[in-house]
């Protein structure tokens, strides 16, 4: 080592550290990447808000892509992700399931009378097992299955509307060219 | 001062166990050593909506549902391992406040040794250098001309007087 490199190491470790904490500005530590992806959803067998008697299943959801929306009334972010998903719905590129998760179902059908249904069907996860199954821990957080069943990719919090061109399109262009 | 300090622990002191109480109360437990088992349990995994909180601690509703799950699991008797594969086939290892051992952890668990080292490394030399500054050997020039240096001082020192 010439004495010249020697004086310039502590700046060099610094500048490397700085560049590490830099980037950690940018970093959100809530934001936990799913185990799930490429993973089979879990099973569940859960009734819907506007038929208790009605039960839907994880099989029942076979051969179709869709997207499972967990949403609740008592969350605030999800009253602004509302609109996206009535623009996705309005688009009809992929059938959107809600999961009405820890809510009361009076509040829940409220919700949806006021802000409309983008829905093909709304489960109801009362006691939020199945959230946790999905590996849930913020509301919304938002799922797109394959036709097999897998776990495609996750959104977590609020969709927006950047995201149905930016991910949602071309994922979906994924998925469904693998089918064909 | 004494006495503040002394009513200061003590209240802290009993807010620390109403914590703690608010979070396990629901639970039953057969004996005190089964409560302390089953609180040590839950203080190894992550809350993940308070990141900052272990399960045993947090009041956040995941946390809630995730103790009972927890707890369902723990009263049929699965080990301890079985519960954590459990959370990290859903929450993934960010729940456990240990990571497990696996290639992708092993900067982890090894990078502050392999710093250690390079830290005695840099400075075994370091010292190492030094040491040899010292023992500088001297030719016979120099040996000469220090000779006549000293002796110049000296007659300076005595032509000063």
């Amino acid at each position: 080592m010439s004495s010249r490199t020697r004086y310039l190491a502590p700046l060099f470790i610094f500048l490397i550290m700085a560049g590490f904490l830099f980037k950690g500005l940018f970093m959100d530590p809530r934001h936990i990447p799913s185990v799930l992806i490429n993973k089979p959803a879990p099973e569940f067998n859960l009734p819907t808000l506007h038929n208790p008697q009605k039960l839907v299943s994880t099989a029942d959801m076979k051969g179709k892509v869709w997207l499972l929306n967990v949403w609740a009334s008592w969350c605030a972010a999800c009253r602004a992700e509302h609109q996206v998903l009535n623009t996705i719905a309005g688009m009809g590129i992929v059938d959107i399931i809600g999961l009405d998760y820890k809510d009361e179902e009076a509040d829940g059908k409220r919700w949806l009378q006021q802000l409309g249904n983008p829905y093909k069907e709304v489960l109801v996860d009362k006691d939020g097992r199945v959230g946790i199954d999905f590996g849930v821990y913020g509301v919304p957080e938002s799922f797109l299955i394959d036709s097999e069943g897998v776990i495609r990719h996750k959104f977590t919090g609020p969709l927006n509307y950047p995201d149905i061109k930016g991910v949602l399109i071309p994922k979906l262009n994924e998925i469904r060219g693998e089918s064909k | 001062m004494k006495t503040i300090k002394i009513t200061l622990f003590i209240g802290l002191f009993l807010m620390s166990g109403f914590a703690g109480a608010t979070a396990l109360s629901s639970y039953t437990f057969e004996s005190k050593e089964e409560e302390q088992a089953f609180r040590e349990l839950t203080a190894k995994i992550r809350c993940l909506v308070c990141q900052n909180q272990s399960l045993a601690d947090s009041d956040a509703e995941l946390a809630g549902d995730l103790r009972r799950e927890v707890y369902a699991l723990w009263k049929e008797k699965k080990s301890e391992e079985e519960i954590a594969e459990f959370l990290v086939a859903r929450y993934g290892d960010f729940v456990l406040y240990d990571p497990p051992l696996k290639p992708s952890t092993y900067i982890l668990w090894f990078g502050p040794f392999l710093l250690l080292f390079i830290g005695c490394y840099v400075l075994s030399r370091t010292l190492k250098n030094k040491t040899e500054d010292k023992e500088v050997e001297l030719t016979e020039e120099d040996q000469q001309r220090l000779k006549t240096l000293l002796k110049d001082d000296n007659d300076n020192r005595e032509a000063s007087k």
